[in-house]
């Protein structure tokens, strides 16, 4: 059973619109004139994609795409795009001069693709990690955490490790800003003393 | 109407990559608009994956889909934040533009 649903007509009519959906939102993200735009397509081919998960019965990954690219990549994507300032006209300039040459270029991976994607294949199923009766996200936990678990480890620290370096990448020190430093306040002990003044005494006035 | 088998997904997701591929090689002028191709690329292999995954019947490759997920976001952070820094120092985010290492 290929689709989770299939043979209906729903599941046909949904396949259409969200592959037409994916390629053209894909082909708009190219093909935009403002980087804003691209990053909106770029939203909208991740959900498209996520619908198309969703037809292929992998429930989890669909909604691990939204909360993932769209709520973070994606927000990513725009945040940069607003903080910088370009000028639209030099982004596009180089456009014409490589469209032909990418165009070719493209029709012929493409055509190469689908050429071996409709090469008969073996179709016995591999069995490693059969899908099973119990729902998507616990048979995929299952997995992540008994065979995959030092992969699903390392991929943490992957992510640490780009965290950290994009933090060292960006960060910047600005010259002219005072910031608390308690190595020198601690350091000025020799030269603070303080003093017991005794009962009646440290205080004057004048009658 | 057509019934959606393996060969359709493939082809979409083939459809996809090449666009993706399309926009590395047309959007030279902008730094931005590679890394959403890149993302795109990441997501047609996803799919790819996804789909023998469910033709197989065999969870592996939505494991493998995770980790493409994993790395694609690590890659987004570190390329955008690399793509800030360039823009501080160059002014611009042409790829032409990065030519200082050149003697």
């Amino acid at each position: 059973m290929f689709l989770s649903d299939p043979g209906t007509f729903l599941a046909s009519l949904a396949f259409w619109i969200l592959a037409i959906g994916l390629c053209a939102s894909a082909l708009s993200v190219v093909l935009s004139r403002s980087p804003v735009h691209s990053v909106f397509f770029l939203i909208f081919a991740f959900f498209n994609s996520a619908g198309l998960f969703l037809l292929l019965g992998a429930e989890f990954l669909a909604m691990i795409l939204v909360i993932v690219y769209v709520g973070a990549v994606a927000v990513l994507f725009l945040f940069v795009v607003m903080m910088l300032d370009m000028e639209l006209v030099i982004l596009r300039e180089g456009f014409t001069k490589y469209l032909p040459l990418g165009t070719v270029l493209a029709a012929i991976l493409l055509a190469e693709l689908i050429l071996v994607m409709s090469l008969p294949r073996d179709n016995t199923p591999a069995a490693n990690n059969p899908v099973t009766d119990i729902n998507n996200t616990k048979a995929l936990g299952e997995l992540i955490y008994d065979d995959y678990f030092l992969l699903f480890q390392v991929s943490g620290l992957i992510l640490l490790v780009s965290m950290v370096g994009s933090i060292v990448l960006t960060h910047r020190v600005r010259a002219g800003v005072r910031r608390q430093s308690i190595y020198d306040q601690t350091a000025r002990a020799g030269r603070i003393r303080l003093e017991d003044p005794g009962v009646g005494e440290g205080v004057h006035w004048d009658v | 109407m057509f019934n959606p088998d393996l060969l359709h997904f493939l082809v979409v997701s083939s459809i996809v990559f090449t666009i993706g591929a399309f926009g590395l090689f047309v959007g030279r002028k902008n730094l931005i608009v590679m890394l959403m191709s890149l993302e795109l690329i990441l997501l047609s292999v996803s799919l790819n994956l996804v789909s023998f995954s469910a033709h197989l019947e065999d969870l592996t490759g939505q494991v493998f889909v995770m980790f493409i997920l994993t790395v694609a976001a690590a890659e987004a952070a570190v390329g955008l934040a690399i793509l800030v820094v360039f823009f501080r120092t160059r002014g611009s985010i042409e790829v032409q533009d990065s030519d200082q290492l050149k003697g």
